[in-house]
């Protein structure tokens, strides 16, 4: 276990991710994991000590900007393709299991 | 506990998140068509489907739209900024995210003022974003399709993706008792702006602007806000006021019994008149928002910037100082007309070619009494300018009078068709022809001697009661000032 820092992820943590991300982890894998992702996070954080203040974060690793497409239609799929891949189909909609929660 | 012993233990503050979506002719990151009421599922591809491998482009004509709505609400233009993922499972987003922007929106810090009764109000903005819209779900099972208690869900895509800004105000302090109705003014002007800028249907009904209400309560005396609800699906401008008023009188009730406000989110239910708990509100970091990989940043340049700012048009203010030369409206009239949502309607039934004062004599008398009735907006009746125009038009060739023009209103709200069609549907033209005239005039006096004989006398104001009963007899379809004529003609 590597010691207690503000780079430590703990377990918890690790739980409540996998739970918002829907990953059922036992708690074998807690155990395992936690440790894991905090040697990942203090190895950014040591990359993050060697970029100084006038190093913006990075997002994009090519220098783009403004790439935009014209408003004119395009053909998409009929119902028919958009629905071929799902599990199950009524009234012409994606069927899915019951929700819990809320709609954004 | 009622609105006024609310208002005298509380000062309400409030804020409001407004989304629009864009009428573009293709959704925000891909080629489909944004129609509405297509049928399900036929307006995606698999770029909005989230399929692997599929690669978003953003719509230029939304960042635009965008641009012009930041300028219109006097916000400052970001030089630079990005979307974000919002990522969250829900099946009304295919891809367990939506795209949207988290802390670089493409607008921020505006304002926009309200009149409310001849006071302004200054609402800050706080940001004006874009994003895209989700799915639609149809719950099956359960209650009356809500989403409680249903056995499952049925999802229709053909709205996500679809461009959305959403509009987020700062907290609005100091309305006092006015609250709900500035709300609701807010929501009413900048739905008007939106339509000058023609960037939006701005269809409340449709869906096509949405609101949430966020509301919460101070003692007054306090220096700090209280707690506050987001109430959603607040969809029409009256629901706005409701909705505030309701969660200002539920507030204060449970405050003065001694609890707290949760912080949640709450459903408006329209039926009802009440707002519901919902969840809690979770939170941002739950969101786990990072840049979007797949989109490169926006720049807008400064002279595209000042290129569209140079083509907004006229702001609002000004346009009612205008509209109110124009038309010889007193402030009065003219604060009516805004205050009932009615100055755009009012402006193209003008320039369809109707008298201001007659254009706004049928939107705020019988066309605002039956909004009112059935609880709903007129601009939600299913009346256009160009009906109003087209009834006042007849009026005016004296094809219908007041009465018949009212029945023609009945029709339109009915959705019977056109007002030609109605009248010709429902018979409801004025009878000057004088046959059918004669027989009534003649069928009066026979009824009314005593009457009769009093106009032969010469009291000639008497001959009323006999037009009186030729109109009755005609279901009021008779030409008044011809009837008047016949009986005049025949007892003088």
């Amino acid at each position: 276990m590597p010691e207690s820092s503000e780079h430590t992820i703990t377990r918890e943590q690790v739980a409540h991710l996998a739970d918002l991300s829907r990953i059922d982890l036992s708690d074998a894998e807690l155990d395992d994991l936690a440790p894991q992702l905090s040697v990942i996070l203090e190895s950014i954080a040591s990359i993050q000590g060697v970029a100084g203040d006038d190093v913006p974060p990075t997002s994009h690793a090519m220098p783009l900007t403004n790439v935009y497409r014209d408003d004119v239609v395009r053909p998409g799929l009929t119902a028919e393709e958009a629905l071929s891949g799902a599990p199950e189909v009524e009234q012409q909609r994606f069927k899915v299991p019951r929700i819990l929660g809320d709609e954004q | 506990m009622s609105y006024d012993d609310a208002m005298a233990q509380f000062d309400p503050a409030f804020g409001l998140e407004v989304h629009v979506e864009l009428n573009t002719a293709t959704k925000m990151f891909c080629g489909c068509p944004t129609e509405f009421g297509a049928e399900p599922n036929t307006q995606t591809c698999p770029t909005c489907l989230g399929l692997p491998g599929s690669m978003p482009v953003v719509n230029a004509k939304a960042v635009e739209s965008a641009i012009r709505i930041g300028l219109a609400l006097n916000c400052e233009i970001a030089p630079w900024c990005r979307f974000a993922r919002k990522n969250y499972f829900y099946p009304d987003m295919p891809k367990n995210f939506q795209t949207s922007q988290y802390d670089e929106p493409i607008a921020f810090e505006g304002y926009m003022d309200v009149e409310v009764e001849g006071e302004t109000h200054r609402i800050g903005i706080e940001r004006a974003h874009m994003e895209e819209d989700t799915g639609k779900s149809l719950h099956v099972g359960g209650s009356a399709g809500r989403i409680h208690g249903a056995d499952y869900s049925l999802v229709d895509y053909n709205r996500a993706g679809i461009p959305l800004i959403e509009i987020v105000t700062k907290p609005v302090l100091g309305t006092g008792a006015r609250a709900p109705e500035v709300a609701r003014a807010y929501v009413g002007q900048l739905r008007d702006l939106l339509l000058g800028l023609g960037v939006s249907d701005v269809r409340m009904e449709q869906g096509s602007l949405r609101c949430d209400v966020n509301l919460s309560l101070t003692e007054q005396d306090s220096a700090s806000l209280g707690t506050r609800t987001e109430t959603k699906n607040v969809n029409s401008l009256r629901s706005v006021e409701r909705a505030a008023r309701y969660e200002v009188m539920r507030q204060a009730a449970v405050l003065v019994g001694g609890g707290s406000i949760r912080q949640e989110t709450r459903h408006w239910h329209e039926d009802t008149g009440v707002t519901t708990s919902g969840r809690e509100k979770s939170d941002a970091d739950d969101y786990r928002y990072f840049p979007e990989p797949d989109l490169v940043p926006m720049a807008p340049s400064r002279e595209w910037v000042e290129e569209l700012r140079s083509s907004l048009p006229e702001p609002p203010h000004e346009r009612r100082a205008r509209l109110q030369a124009e038309w010889g409206f007193s402030d009065l009239e003219m604060r009516d007309t805004v205050g009932a949502g009615a100055l755009g309607l009012v402006e193209e039934t003008v320039a369809a070619g109707t008298a201001p004062a007659a254009a706004r004599k049928w939107w705020l008398g019988e066309l605002a009494r039956r909004a009112n009735e059935s609880e709903t907006d007129l601009g939600s009746l299913g009346v256009t300018p160009a009906d109003v125009a087209r009834v006042q038009a007849l009026v005016d060739e004296g094809t219908l009078n007041d009465k018949l023009a009212r029945q023609v209103l009945d029709g339109l709200v009915a959705g019977e068709g056109s007002p030609d069609e109605i009248v010709g549907a429902r018979g409801l033209a004025i009878v000057s022809d004088d046959g059918a005239l004669g027989a009534a005039v003649d069928h009066a006096i026979a009824e009314n001697p005593e009457v009769a004989d009093k106009i032969r006398d010469g009291k000639v104001a008497a001959a009323g009661a006999l037009i009186g009963a030729v109109m009755k007899e005609m279901r009021g379809q008779a030409d008044a000032g011809r009837v008047r004529e016949l009986i005049l003609e025949r007892l003088r």
